[in-house]
């Protein structure tokens, strides 16, 4: 049995390899040959790896692991990301009941129906930049000029946040989710990011509108500075990931030339399209974590409470056991099991919209970019190896 | 089959309604499962365990009659 005086296998983040969307292999490696291991930490503290499908669904569905970033133990991926996640509490690193309290307060906001309704509009919204993209020109950056704004028009809209302001809360963003980010700069973009939604919400207190900033107003159960903090993370939360997997899925049915074809063809697919992207793509790449509130075995590893344990999703999207072959990416496999979104009670909130988004933005794009293909050698594109979220820097299309 | 939800498992993620509409639904005010049919007919089982295997918080219960 597995304890926690083993030698670490590596240091996490572990480098990528040479394909640019597989996980890095010390990850796969790992859940070969001992899928829950001792890893080491960038400030030499020790951690639990765990990489296979089946131990993930168990460490992030049991009560027994806390989300709660202020206890001791908590893993962290970098100093930045360790100010991100206990500078300002939000849901996401609470346990129940005050999760389950506080997120109740969105999920009607999210749920399938409701999402369902703006789907004109978020296809007005992808025709609108398409058609700016494209006037008089061949070429461009998708990620500047379509895969960014979408989503954040969306979201925008959704929070009652004036859109105008995208690039003070894109550039406070970029410095949260960035494991390069100094403490400071990471508590200053937090502190500037958080007094902007404090004084939005103060104005939609005198001048509601129809966005959850002013109902959580008008719930009355919430003070300005809880609210702000609530919009800081859905505001962040809900433009970086889908800008990142709406590029990432572009480039990688670029490399997989068939899989693009097949879905140009059957648009009719791209639910399930989707779903395979995000199992293959996983960008929440650096892991989900979680603290032992008390002494758990999994996978026949103890587990003491009080250690750290990161769940390497990337890996088990990848799991031979529940997806075989899963080193490819083939649009017609059933990935709805992925945990690209997570697993348990804190699975992601906005999911419903993030597919909506994507299936729009992927067949917008095919739809209407017949000659769509990169405008530079594969080599050549910035990948985010060093963001907490991964994907492209820029993606120079040629259309 | 019989299908049992605990809507304070529920964390609202909305599969079940993806994999089987006509069995679930959220709740208008909070986006928490509403059971539509609680003994849905023969060509809806696969939907619905698929939405029990994919429900992250373990709020769908089947049993077998």
């Amino acid at each position: 049995m597995a304890t926690a005086a083993q030698t670490p296998r590596f240091t996490h983040p572990a480098a990528r390899g040479a394909c640019p969307f597989a996980p890095p292999p010390a990850y796969q490696q790992a859940q070969q040959e001992e899928p829950i291991s001792r890893i080491s930490l960038w400030d030499g503290a020790p951690s639990w790896l765990v990489t296979r499908h089946e131990d993930i669904k168990a460490v992030l569905s049991d009560a027994r692991f806390s989300s709660d970033a202020t206890r001791s133990g908590f893993p962290f991926v970098s100093a930045g990301a360790r100010q991100l996640g206990t500078g300002q509490l939000t849901f996401l690193r609470m346990d129940d009941p005050e999760h389950a309290r506080l997120r109740r307060m969105l999920t009607g906001e999210f749920m399938i129906k409701k999402v369902e309704a703006l789907r004109p509009e978020v296809q007005r919204i992808a025709d609108e930049l398409l058609d700016a993209m494209t006037d008089g020109r061949s070429s461009g950056d998708l990620v500047r000029e379509f895969a960014l704004p979408l989503p954040s028009l969306v979201i925008c809209l959704l929070l009652g946040v004036p859109y105008q302001d995208h690039d003070f809360f894109q550039e406070c963003g970029r410095v949260l989710l960035s494991r390069e980010a100094t403490v400071e700069e990471v508590r200053g973009a937090q502190d500037r990011l958080v007094d902007y939604l404090i004084k939005l919400t103060d104005a939609k207190r005198t001048e509601p509108d129809d966005g959850i900033l002013s109902r959580l107003v008008a719930r009355g159960e919430l003070s300005t500075e809880e609210i702000g903090a609530m919009g800081r993370l859905l505001l962040v939360a809900g433009h970086e990931t889908t800008a990142n997997m709406t590029a990432l899925s572009v480039l990688a049915l670029l490399q997989n030339p068939d899989q693009l074809a097949h879905l140009r063809a059957h648009p009719e697919s791209v639910a399930g399209a989707v779903e395979e992207l995000l199992r293959y793509l996983t960008i929440v790449h650096s892991g989900l974590t979680r603290v032992a509130a008390e002494d758990v075995t999994v996978g026949g590893v103890r587990i003491r409470a009080g250690e750290g344990v990161i769940c390497m999703v990337s890996a088990a999207n990848r799991d031979e056991q529940q997806f075989p072959g899963g080193d490819g990416l083939d649009l017609s496999r059933d990935a709805r099991r992925h945990l690209a979104f997570g697993f348990g009670v804190h699975q992601c909130l906005g999911q419903p919209l993030a597919r909506l988004e994507l299936q729009i933005a992927l067949n917008t794009i095919l739809r209407r970019l017949p000659e769509l293909r990169l405008a530079v050698p594969f080599e050549e594109v910035r990948f985010r190896g060093e963001m907490l979220i991964y994907g492209v820097h820029e993606l120079p299309l040629a259309w | 089959m019989l299908v049992h939800i605990d809507q304070e498992k529920c964390c609202g993620a909305g599969h079940c309604v993806l994999a089987a509409p006509e069995v679930f639904d959220q709740r208008d005010e909070d986006g928490i499962v509403v059971l539509l049919d609680a003994e849905p007919p023969a060509e809806l089982h696969q939907g619905v365990q698929d939405a029990a295997a994919v429900c992250p918080a373990a709020a769908i219960r089947l049993e077998r009659v």
